[in-house]
């Protein structure tokens, strides 16, 4: 299937050259996906696929066109390749558009990345619900108020991804994922339900976290918010746990894109160098750990890989490139591209908010009356202002411990305040898939309720 | 034989271009039965997209793209079985539908099964689709709103415009033998304007369409889709900043429908409800909002996102009353809930393609008129909030706590819409804030169709709809103390 799939991929950037595209790419993939699902210790899903797709990416004239299809017989990707070229007429010509500088591609393929475990192609449907049922059981026994579940559901996939240009690159890789995730539902005295959830998901199968622990998580972050409230408005500090801290870091991330710059839709144009948030904050985006989800040896048009620091020590370093909108800002391709069907954005590998030196429990410790952040809801991060309110619910800080769980009030601020007022970020680094990030806190934002 | 029938247009098309004809299904169907399925349907999809980028005046990236697959789904009291495949061969497909048989193992022989074709509706037309129409006519419109964006105002810096638009046959075979199809258009236009002025930078992003052609743009033109995305931006130029705490609150007719949906609509899906996770679980019969309020879901209004000819079960779409006058009267429901619940089907079995299993899904949510002239709804608050656009809302089904972030908001001040207000979230309970509907506005209206919605990773089109509606009490999240 290796060799068949890069031919394919060689062979469509042959054929949109031959038909007078000037530059060309092809993006294949192919993969096999798994899921499991439980429900109350009982089997509710199971689905098995395959899928494939490729695209075409056509420039002539310096007018671009894609082209994507899920059927790869030789017919259809004939029919791709020639409706790529008639389309790039009515694109318009763009003196920015093209293939990555040919410096730029990749040339190992990434072996040491550690991105395929073999063990998940005889993975089997019994082992993957054992795994779910186990961590569902794990959940109901651990207190008697769970008395509900939304299921458990395990995940696996493997696939080999393909990209060719017209440059003379051809880069493949093979790729595994596995997850699984458990849902559980506490009753409350007043008859409402709180439910949280817990997962692990990995490249490799042998380093998903133990049912019983994701089990236990579950049920721990579920039961916690018995007895929710509402709280009346007030400004306090906010202790993030590391989940919503990773959702801070992927705020920065977007504001970081290098589209948003051109667009000029970030609060963050114009101030790299700058200090953007408090010295103890460093983000990066790196592609490059070794067996991580968001790890790969090439980007979605074939440049090698790096780590892209975006905050070191509280200054904002850089933006997030693929080679358009490198070119349309004078700067070079960060390698950040990702393809998903006929579109390319940016979007780069493992996003890491780096551990920092406080205990979390000194962090908490610390807060005479704050809030402990652990759900954010809805859509209201506005990154052209970095003006910021959320739904959100936790637990509330009174005299630096956990005292009771709150429920329907919003957070807001502005991102620029809140990076900037972090006094405290833990040493308590949690890899959740792509993306880890340790528990801080902010000394202000304003918390509305009552 | 109805010409309106879209179904035989569907059937025709899986017939002729992949030879997929009833006896080849009825062939699937077997395999899928032949490990002692209860039930088992065929989901057939071809699906053709385009997309304009237009940015920084000049088209950026044209695109097209082509799916086509089938999802076998075999029902075995409530597990599935579930297998895909791209590949619309007759070896590939009979091994799907027998991966998707093994949710069972009981090893029964299934009898033969027979189908006969099942009518599809006609709620919008599947020619009209803007697929075929040349990009440069296209092209002309987007021009057209970007010269608009940029005249309304020197502070528009920015326009950055899109033209989605797809046009999917869908075909349903189902083992109780009905065959149905649907050919689905579908057109969306989306506009983003920047305003900066003295180094304020402010977007704001609107846009419409439905399930209909060129004609979209004879009631909805080009102008004045990219005039209010502007007019958005600019207007959020003088914003100040929204008030923390409890307020009443005014919606704005239209686009308000989108606090019904996720304060209401998705705790009524019936797989919730089935599972007792959602917070109306037991609760039929029950007084769950104010008496003001009569909620539908409506699949069959003409040509908009939402509406369907058929569901992605076979089942026709319906008007199902969810509340009327406060009381739960009715769920959305599935395949696997309506057995559950033994009820009618109420043709909201829907998916994102064939790669999906279908589910409990809205088509278009909305409230009733009421008797209240919206003027008066206003001039009732002496000091709240009036909400008139918004970028999207999310709910905790299990508890009904839901957000909404608001984009155009203004505070009411003595009775009279005062600043606008920026950075606005509303956050509230469903069954809570339903019961704290005061008024419910003359004005009816549907939003224009932009939205999509997202469960268990699966988006679906949809439609919201609302007269001005004033809740008495609603926490906002704002940063003003």
């Amino acid at each position: 299937m290796n060799e068949d799939l890069r031919s394919l991929a060689s062979d469509v950037v042959d054929k949109a050259r031959a038909l007078g595209a000037d530059e060309a790419d092809a993006y294949v993939r192919s993969g096999v996906e798994s899921t499991v699902s439980v429900r109350m210790s009982k089997i509710e899903k199971l689905i098995e696929a395959g899928a494939r797709s490729g695209t075409i990416r056509v420039i002539k004239d310096k007018r671009t066109a894609v082209c994507n299809t899920s059927d790869l017989t030789p017919k259809a990707l004939d029919e791709m390749v020639r409706t790529a070229v008639e389309l790039a007429r009515i694109s318009e010509p763009d003196v920015y558009a093209g293939l990555p500088d040919k410096e730029d591609l990749a040339t190992g393929m990434g072996a040491a990345l550690q991105l395929y475990d073999e063990r998940i192609e005889s993975l089997g449907v019994d082992e993957m619900k054992d795994i779910v049922l186990r961590a569902e059981q794990v959940a109901f026994d651990f207190d008697p108020r769970i008395t509900n579940s939304e299921g458990a559901e395990f995940g696996a996939e493997r696939g080999l991804l393909v990209l060719a240009n017209s440059l003379g690159f051809c880069g493949s890789y093979p790729y595994t994922a596995a997850s699984f995730s458990v849902a559980v539902m506490a009753d409350d005295a007043d008859g409402k339900k709180r439910n949280d959830y817990w997962f692990s998901a990995e490249r490799m199968l042998h380093r998903l976290a133990d049912p019983v622990e994701v089990g236990r998580r579950a049920a721990e972050r579920a039961v916690r918010k018995i007895g929710a409230r509402k709280i009346s408005t007030r400004e306090v500090p906010v202790v993030w746990d590391p989940v919503m801290t990773a959702r801070l870091a992927g705020a920065v991330a977007g504001a970081a894109s290098g589209e948003a710059l051109f667009k000029r839709s970030t609060f963050l144009a114009d101030r790299e160098g700058m200090a953007i948030a408090s010295p103890l904050v460093s983000i990066a985006c790196d592609s490059t750990l070794p067996a991580q989800l968001g790890s790969r040896p090439f980007d979605g048009e074939g440049v090698r890989t790096r780590r892209n620091p975006l905050v070191e020590g509280g200054v904002f370093r850089q933006f997030l490139f693929d080679s358009y909108y490198a070119r349309r800002m004078s700067r070079r391709t960060t390698g950040s591209a990702s393809r998903s069907g006929d579109a390319i954005t940016i979007g780069d590998g493992n996003l890491v908010f780096e551990a920092g030196t406080t205990d979390p429990a000194e962090i908490v410790a610390g807060v005479h009356e704050g809030l402990y952040l652990t759900d954010l809801m809805g859509f209201g991060t506005n990154l052209t202002t970095g003006d910021f309110s959320r739904g959100a619910a936790g637990m509330w800080i009174e005299r630096g411990r956990l005292a009771y769980p709150v429920t329907e009030i919003n957070v807001s601020g502005n991102l620029n305040d809140m990076l900037a007022s972090i006094d405290a970020v833990g040493t308590d680094l949690q890899w959740l898939g792509g993306s880890a990030a340790p528990t801080v806190r902010m000394t202000r934002m304003v918390v509305s309720g009552l | 034989m109805s010409t309106n029938d879209t179904g035989l247009l569907a059937e025709a098309f899986f017939r002729d271009r992949y030879a997929i004809d009833q006896a080849a299904a009825a062939d699937l169907l077997g395999i899928a039965m032949s490990r002692g399925g209860e039930h088992a349907e065929l989901y057939f999809e071809h699906r053709e997209g385009s997309n304009i980028v237009f940015e920084q005046q000049a088209v950026k990236t044209a695109s097209r793209s082509t799916t086509q697959g089938v999802g076998i789904r075999v029902v075995l009291g409530d597990a599935i079985g579930y297998a895909y495949t791209e590949d619309l061969s007759r070896d590939a497909t009979r091994r799907a539908a027998d991966t998707a048989a093994r949710i069972a193992s009981r090893g029964t022989t299934a009898p033969p099964i027979d189908v006969m074709h099942f009518e599809s509706a006609n709620y919008y037309a599947p020619e009209a689709s803007t697929l075929g129409v040349a990009p440069a006519g296209k092209v002309g419109l987007i021009r057209r709103a970007d010269s608009a964006a940029r005249a309304f105002d020197p502070s528009i810096a920015r326009v950055d415009i899109n033209f989605i638009d797809e046009m999917k046959h869908v075909m349903i075979v189902t083992s109780d033998g009905r065959i149905a199809g649907d050919v689905q258009p579908l057109v969306r236009f989306n506009v983003s304007c920047l305003s900066e002025r003295n180094g304020n930078r402010q977007t704001a992003r609107w846009g419409g369409g439905g399930r209909m052609g060129m004609s979209y743009f004879d009631t909805h033109s080009p102008e004045a889709l990219a005039g209010e995305a502007a007019r958005q931006s600019v207007v959020l130029q003088s914003a100040i900043d929204a008030p923390a705490g409890t307020f009443p609150v005014v919606l704005a007719a239209g686009d308000s429908g989108i606090l019904l949906h996720e304060a209401i609509g998705h705790g009524l899906e019936a797989d919730f409800n089935r599972k007792k996770t959602s917070n109306y679980s037991d609760a039929m019969g029950e007084l769950v909002a104010s008496p003001l309020c009569t909620v539908v879901d409506d699949g069959t209004i003409q040509d908009s996102r939402g509406s369907i000819n058929i569901d992605d079960e076979g089942n026709a779409p319906g008007y199902n009353v969810l509340i009327e006058d406060g009381v739960l009267r009715g769920y959305i429901q599935d395949r696997i809930s309506t057995r559950h619940f033994k009820v009618a089907p109420t043709g909201n079995g829907r998916r994102q393609s064939f790669k999906h299993y279908p589910m409990p899904r809205m088509t278009n949510t909305y409230m009733l008129a009421g008797q209240s002239a919206p003027d008066d709804i206003i001039r009732s608050v002496e000091r709240g909030i009036y909400c008139v656009a918004f970028n999207g809302g999310q709910v905790n089904i299990s508890n009904g706590d839901f957000v909404f972030s608001v984009t155009e908001g203004y505070m009411i001040e003595g009775g009279r819409i005062t600043a606008p207000i920026k950075n606005v979230n509303l956050i509230g309970n469903g069954p809570d804030v339903l019961r704290k509907v005061t008024a419910v506005g003359s004005d009816f209206a549907l939003s224009d169709g932009r939205w999509t919605c997202g469960k268990d990773g699966q988006s679906v089109p949809v439609g919201v709809g609302i007269p001005t509606t004033l809740i008495s009490g609603i926490t906002v999240g704002g940063t003003a103390m």
